[in-house]
């Protein structure tokens, strides 16, 4: 009746079962305030079922920041274990736990935390920076978004009934395949990347569209601002790697559910191949995921210089070529597979070439900095920290791109620690920033200044302690995923300094949450009464804080790079607006009806509960067919009720 | 920029990315298709006559479908109505010989299980074959939509992106036919 599903998925130990309740906990707070506040239906009208992309990015942005604190947890304990497990003692963890562990943290650090800070800032920014109203498909990216929450509630499922993978944050086979990893925790894995990573794709060509199609009248390719430039660059990217992912991870399942031999070591199979495929969509995936953060350092770079951004078109094709160069890098993660010099050379070579787009961008952040007004606020002193970081790291990257080197340091701490430098230092760093810089965009009142410096230095100074150890532990021989090593190795050492860095970055995290506590909690002072309140650049600043769920009364015209900044300069008088009636996306719970029965059909095919299968699959179709048939999906506001509605934000009498 | 142009671009896009996972399907059948640990192989198991005969079917379903198309543009509703019946009519006469090829094949025990080799044959040509199958279900939905509705433009829309799908599908099974069949038949 259920499967595989029985009682002792139950059984957890005692560092799981202290997951658990917290976990429990949390959530029955949050049912408990919602109720006891009546808030539910208000949650339901206005933010669950809302097509607002500003509302679903915000939704978004929660998720990958909850979910920061669940990899992180994983961390305390990754390093704990490793500072503890020496010679005699084994540490607080079993290995199997340890490699659950290590296995949720790259999951879903990558997937839940990364790419859903990423979609969330693409959602808030996009539409505004581009004089838009809206998505291209905005139910569309209500499924995105709830496929992505599905998938994520699939994750921490696994916590709480059954187990997780324990085979990496890429599960390669065999260790992946049935014979060796028998339990439940790679379907948990491979079921929920599948639905998240559905949802992604389908977010790459709604952005992609949203961007060549709904422009702003005058916004050339070239007059757009960098981030939307990044985030275009990176959705072909979405929309060329995520199908692979999808394929690869379909086989992977067939060859876990019905017997199929894609990638066992018998029978004809062939593990490389998953491996091939599966970088094939990873290395463009984290190009993915630091394209935009590259797009939002150089918003920033600009703003707070107070200059144009050095080098638009050089930034342009830079990530062009970076994009085009990420899909013919894939094999550097495995140059030791045995593909011969001639494959690895040329792979080596194209790696390396990546340091030039890449340092072409650096440069131009550089002399856009370079005798401009610079004003360190927090999402500045980010960027700052990103550059030293993510250059350290792309060092460490080029050496590794030396299929010779690469071989002393292949799956060594070393690399561990060149990844993080370019994830953290990059992409987290990169978001952070872009959280700091919009936020009042998007609530009306900036985040608290002080509290952000605070954190922004325990992030650099505790990271910079906890990954220095790991290049050099990595270079004396420690390989990653170690859960126990000898005490004559004399490691034990770093790894402690290493764990006290994570301790320094937790306190950086706690200066974060206050940040938001403080900030929301004196809101009052922090105001943003302009709509401008960092003197921007770029179309979002031009209209009021928090943007209106229309974003713009009257559609902007664009006639340079800088818009607003132009308009401020020649300092135009606006002529008096000229409304036109608008059609908005209704509000609707079916992509939240849709993501639902995904999830279930997930749930029964990873615990073999035959009969819900259908069901499920079915629920999935007979949702999309009513959608489809659903032509009232849109409704008009009024020239005249927008002329009220503008005047309301402005403050100006109607 | 109408919504209905917006539409038909995107799914143009998600085209794409479905032409990027049979690529990923096609690359592994193209890696595995002489691992067949000691079974028959693709010359000794698959018969051209028949599968041309899948063949003809599917791409005679392209060209009504391009008719209904052209009819539904001149917003002629019942020969609509008449030629995506043909077409409907004719993925179910592929789709049930595909049936019958794959029954056949597991029968004679040489079903996914036996090879790395057939392993790639069926998920290839099976993906396809769950693309017709949504297809046909999508034809379904929309052939009652049109009943009721009459080809107003967003049906008229609707009708142009499962065309689209119709066509892709079947440049997809010229490549399953050349790639697994044709040069499977001809290889040593």
């Amino acid at each position: 009746m259920l499967g595989k599903l029985g009682l002792d998925a139950f059984h957890h130990d005692i560092i799981v079962l202290g997951g658990v309740m917290t976990m429990l906990l949390a959530s029955l707070g949050i049912i408990a305030l919602l109720t006891y506040t009546k808030r539910w239906k208000w949650l339901y009208k206005n933010w669950l079922t809302s097509l607002d992309p500003k509302k679903i990015g915000v939704m978004y942005i929660i998720i990958g920041l909850v979910m920061l604190l669940r990899g992180v947890a994983d961390t305390l304990l990754l390093r704990a274990q490793q500072a503890t497990s020496v010679g005699d003692s084994t540490g607080i963890l079993t290995s199997d736990h340890f490699q659950q562990i290590f296995s949720a943290h790259g999951t879903i650090m990558i997937f839940f935390v990364a790419m859903g800070l990423m979609f969330g800032l693409i959602n808030l920014i996009v539409p505004l920076q581009i004089g838009a109203r809206d998505v291209a498909f905005p139910f569309l990216n209500s499924i995105s978004f709830w496929l992505f929450a599905a998938g994520m509630a699939l994750v921490n499922l696994s916590l709480i009934v059954g187990e997780f993978s324990a085979a990496g944050w890429l599960a390669y086979p065999p260790l992946s395949g049935l014979q060796y990893s028998p339990g439940v925790g790679v379907d948990y894995w491979i079921w929920s990347l599948q639905i998240a990573g559905v949802g992604s794709l389908l977010s790459g060509i709604n952005f992609f569209v949203t961007i060549l199609k709904m422009r702003a009248p005058g916004m050339t390719l070239m007059k757009m601002p960098m981030f939307v430039w990044s985030v275009l660059c990176s959705m072909i990217m979405v929309i060329f790697a995520f199908p692979i992912l999808t394929a690869t991870l379909a086989m992977l399942s067939l060859d876990r559910t019905i017997g199929t031999h894609f990638f066992t070591s018998d029978f004809g199979g062939n593990p490389m191949m998953y491996i091939n495929l599966i970088w094939a969509w990873g290395h463009p995936e984290v190009y993915i995921l630091v394209l935009p953060a590259f797009g939002i350092f150089s918003e920033i770079v600009a703003t707070f210089s107070r200059k144009r951004l050095f080098g638009y078109a050089s930034m342009v094709w830079a990530l062009g070529a970076i994009s085009f160069l990420s899909f013919i890098v894939w094999l550097h993660h495995f140059f030791t597979m045995g593909a011969g010099a001639d494959v690895n050379a040329f792979f080596g070579i194209m790696t390396g070439v990546i340091a030039i787009p890449t340092g072409v961008k650096i440069f131009n952040w550089l002399f856009t900095m370079f005798r401009g007004r610079i004003k360190f606020a927090t999402p500045m002193l980010w960027f700052l920290g990103f550059v030293v970081i993510f250059t350290i790291g792309g060092l460490a990257g080029v050496l590794m791109s030396v299929p010779a080197i690469d071989f002393q340091v292949h799956n060594s701490l070393f690399l561990v620690a060149h990844f993080h430098m370019m994830i953290v230092g990059g992409v987290l760093f990169g978001y952070f920033a872009g959280i700091t810089y919009w936020f009042p965009k998007i609530f009306g009142f900036a985040l608290n200044e002080r509290l952000g410096k605070y954190a922004f230095w325990s992030w650099i100074i505790g990271f910079t302690t906890a990954f220095t150890p790991l290049y050099i532990l990595g270079l004396m021989g420690a390989t990653r995923r170690l859960d126990h090593y000898d005490k004559s190795l004399g490691w034990q050492g770093l790894f402690a300094v290493a764990g006290v860095g994570v301790l320094i970055i937790l306190l950086g995290i706690g200066f974060q949450i206050l940040q938001f506590v403080v900030s929301i909690w004196q809101r009052n002072k922090n105001l943003d009464s302009t709509g401008d309140p960092w003197n921007g650049r770029t179309l979002e600043w031009s209209t009021v804080s928090p943007a209106p769920f229309y974003n713009f009364a009257v559609t902007p015209h664009v006639t340079d790079r800088d818009q607003f900044w132009a308009d401020k300069q020649a300092k135009t008088t606006a002529a008096k607006p000229h409304y036109e009636d608008i059609g908005m996306p209704k509000n609707t719970g079916m992509g939240i009806v849709i993501a639902g029965f995904a999830f279930i059909f997930g749930f029964a095919v990873i615990w073999h509960i035959i009969w819900l299968i259908p069901l499920a699959l079915f629920g999935i179709i007979a949702s999309v067919i009513i959608r489809s048939t659903d032509d009232e999906t849109e409704y008009t506001i009024t020239a005249a009720e927008l002329a009220k509605l503008d005047s309301a934000h402005k403050g100006q009498p109607a | 920029m109408n919504n209905s142009a917006k539409t038909v671009f995107g799914f143009w896009v998600y085209i794409m990315t479905d032409c990027v996972l049979f690529a990923s399907l096609f690359a592994t059948f193209a890696v595995l298709h002489n691992n067949t640990y000691g079974g028959e192989s693709a010359r000794e198991l698959f018969s051209l006559p028949f599968v041309l005969a899948e063949t003809l079917i599917l791409l005679t379903s392209s060209f009504t479908c391009g008719l209904a198309m052209l009819a539904a543009h001149r917003g002629d509703k019942v020969k609509v109505i008449n030629w995506f019946a043909v077409t409907f009519c004719l993925g179910i006469a592929f789709l049930s010989m595909e049936m019958i090829e794959f029954t056949k094949l597991v029968h004679e025990g040489n079903s996914w299980t036996r090879s790395g080799f057939l392993t790639s044959f069926f998920t290839l040509v099976g993906t396809h074959g769950l693309h017709i199958a949504t297809g046909l279900l999508w034809t379904v939905v929309l052939l009652v939509q049109v009943m009721r509705r009459g080809l107003t433009p967003s049906t008229v829309k609707r009708l142009t992106l499962l065309s689209l799908f119709w066509h892709f599908l079947d440049i997809v099974w010229i490549f399953i036919f050349t790639i697994v069949y044709l040069m499977g038949a001809t290889s040593v």
